[in-house]
């Protein structure tokens, strides 16, 4: 395999405006482009500083609680009779998920540029917490923005968010979720840009979001690429990651890019099924648009009006994803797949039962496609799913679809 | 020369200050819009800026979002948009139409297959709330083609390289965006909008419009004395939400609130 090229071309990515190949870019009102560049200044800047990233490093360590384990999880593996399979543990992260990671840095970042305000968009409630959890622990005033659908299914996290001094917004425009929190936080944002840092929570939105929460995540793919070449003593086949935004992938894929023995499998939201229309999954069936402030794939109807889209699990319920996700596609460096409702529904029983540990219903959309590779494997081969968060938040929603109340 | 150049120098010359009227294709109803450009025309608008729907209308307020919804809801899609313009030229070949939205419905028809249906249907600039000009040079490319100018907001948050590189991209006429915020929002300051135009004015020659928050004949009067353009938009579309189930009225009582702001804007240009 020629494997100059990809290097050469994924090494540099994105441009100084953002590209990834043709995704990417700023596409923002003009009131956001002062603040983007003040971002992307400070962002390159504090990137480059030792006092910088070793709060941050302190912080990860004793705040977050990394590194997170990667854990072999061998009755798991055993019962597939195929690919040995690894757990990237962020599901035990403060707060529970990988969202922390790059909620510290966003908001040790905010700190430093002098902003004492704080905004985010959130679906399943997970960026959410993990924003009002950094913006509680550093004094800065928080509001979280959130549709009133992802509100009603997850409930807890809201309250979480509320405990710890939020104030969460609910917006009731367009389809009620995630894309709309997201252009309600946008508006926030133009209108108090002087003293308001966004904390966006995924691989998306204007540059320099997409590379700037990547790095910020690339922390799971350093842990992981270390933890496997000590405990294994190589790399794995195939890495397998939930898409939804794409941040929790991106993190975990980015530091093996340059690693082509490496398959990269990215899953996103296959909802009732790709043929039924009621899916999140952009990637395996959308067409390239415009949209939150980047070019990428979308989930869109014929005259470029976004598509409501329909997922189990909140976190993955985005029309949208990261443009270095659709540019990974493209160039074929990563494959991307969808895993049903029921088919992460599956998931979610079957390693709570196997291993004792309960996935969040988006990582379950990357345990049942990490079984499905496995089971056409051998021993000898290595799969790493990222266990991107734990599933407490989700046992509402489990609970009601078999038809028990709680 | 084109219909926006041409209207401006009209303007100029008899010492009249452009109205602006906005309204979102479709709304309230679909039969209502053409109908609506002519009476907004008679009540003395002098450019016409047509909202294309979206389903994301990250820029705007509640009021528009809700014109997009209702719009949408009813089929309006960009193809119709440009129907309605067409329908409009029938009838008048002289006030310029402006389109205003966002780069995705243009993306999904292709640039040049958008702009050959947009010039052919009479449409004269393009506004674009998400297209920055550091990204719009394919579009703008298209736009090229056919004659339409490409119209570029300035924020009060522009910086004094940024105006100086928009203005270098602009044709017909410049926007200035007079506040921090989304459509329909409170009107920043006066002499902060007059201070922010000088800056603009001395990179370009084109006329300056001021659009969001400007919401009665009073605070459009004001910004009549310092720019060359008024836009309203919000107010207009609240209008149009209240009578959306009285359609009879909306042929009144919408051009009314035109004129009345054109006559405030008339007599502050009497007393400069």
């Amino acid at each position: 395999m020629n494997t100059s090229k990809h290097k050469s071309i994924i090494g540099s990515q994105p441009d100084s405006r953002g590209h990834f190949g043709p995704y990417g870019g700023i596409f923002a009102s003009e009131t956001l482009m002062a603040a983007l560049e003040e971002l992307q200044e400070a962002y390159e800047r504090y990137l480059q500083d030792p006092d910088f990233i070793a709060e941050l490093d302190d912080d990860l360590r004793h705040y977050v609680g990394r590194p997170s384990p990667l854990y072999f999880a061998q009755r798991w593996s055993e019962s597939l009779g195929g690919a040995s399979l690894y757990l990237k543990r962020e599901d035990l992260n403060h707060t529970g998920a990988h969202k922390i990671n790059n909620t510290v840095g966003q908001a040790l970042l905010a700190k430093r540029m002098g902003k004492r305000r704080i905004i985010a968009e959130t679906g399943a409630g997970q960026h959410g917490v993990a924003t009002a959890t950094v913006a509680a622990r550093l004094g800065l005033e928080c509001v979280v923005y959130m549709g009133v659908e992802d509100i009603q299914r997850q409930a807890i996290n809201v309250y979480r968010m509320k405990l710890l001094g939020a104030q969460v917004v609910a917006v009731e425009s367009g389809s009620k979720t995630l894309k709309d929190a997201l252009n309600e936080a946008m508006r926030d944002w133009v209108t108090h840009v002087d003293d308001t840092f966004y904390i966006i929570g995924t691989v998306a939105g204007p540059h320099p979001y997409p590379a700037m929460v990547r790095d910020f995540q690339a922390i799971i793919g350093r842990e992981a690429r270390a933890q496997i070449l000590d405990q294994a003593s190589r790399l794995p086949d195939a890495l397998v990651a939930c898409v939804g935004g794409g941040s929790n992938a991106m993190g975990l894929f980015y530091p093996f890019l340059d690693d082509m023995e490496v398959a990269l499998h990215g899953v996103e939201g296959g909802g009732e099924g790709l043929e039924t229309g009621h899916h999140a999954a952009p990637l395996c069936m959308g067409r390239v648009g415009v949209l939150h402030g980047n070019r990428t794939y979308l989930m869109e109807n014929d005259d470029g009006q976004i598509n409501a889209t329909h997922s189990i699990s909140a976190g993955l319920d985005y029309p949208g994803v990261g443009p270095e996700h659709a540019w990974l596609k493209d160039s074929g460096r990563a494959a991307y797949h969808a895993v049903t409702d029921d088919e992460a529904l599956r998931a979610f029983h079957e390693l709570t039962r196997i291993e004792g540990i309960m996935p969040a219903l988006e990582s379950s959309h990357a345990i049942a496609y990490g079984a499905k590779i496995a089971r056409k494997m051998t021993p000898d081969n290595i799969v790493i799913v990222n266990l991107s968060g734990r599933g407490d938040k989700d046992i509402h929603t489990v609970a009601e679809i078999e038809g028990m109340t709680l | 020369m084109s219909r926006i150049s041409r209207r401006f120098a009209a303007l100029e010359k008899s010492k009249r200050r452009a109205l602006i009227p906005f309204v979102t294709a479709g709304d309230p109803r679909p039969e209502v819009t053409v109908p609506l450009l002519h009476e907004m025309v008679a009540a003395g608008a002098d450019v016409l800026e047509l909202g294309v729907p979206f389903s994301d209308p990250m820029a705007d307020g509640p009021v528009i979002q809700r014109a997009s919804e209702r719009a949408l809801a009813q089929g309006i899609c960009l193809h119709r948009v440009l129907g309605m313009v067409k329908e409009f030229r029938e009838q008048d070949d002289e006030t310029p139409v402006v389109l205003m939205g966002y780069l995705n419905p243009y993306e999904a028809m292709g640039y040049d297959v958008f702009a050959q249906a947009a010039g052919a249907a009479g449409v004269d600039g393009v506004l674009t709330v998400d297209l920055p000009p550091e990204e719009a040079d394919e579009f703008v490319c298209a736009l090229d083609g056919v004659g339409i100018d490409p119209i570029f907001l300035i924020a009060p948050t522009t910086t004094t390289q940024r105006v100086a590189a928009i203005c270098a991209r602009a044709r017909g006429f410049v926007y200035y965006v007079s506040l921090k915020g989304v459509t329909g929002s409170q009107m920043a300051d006066i002499d902060s909008i007059a201070a922010k135009i000088t800056e603009i004015k001395a990179h370009t020659r084109l006329p300056v419009g001021v659009g969001f928050g400007i919401r009665d004949g009073a605070s459009a009067a004001r910004v009549a004395r310092v720019s060359d353009a008024v836009v309203i938009g919000s107010i207009l579309v609240q209008k149009l939400e209240e009578l959306a189930h009285h359609p009879a009225e909306i042929s009144v009582k919408v051009p009314a609130l035109v004129a009345e702001i054109r006559a405030a804007m008339d007599a502050e240009g009497e007393r400069i």
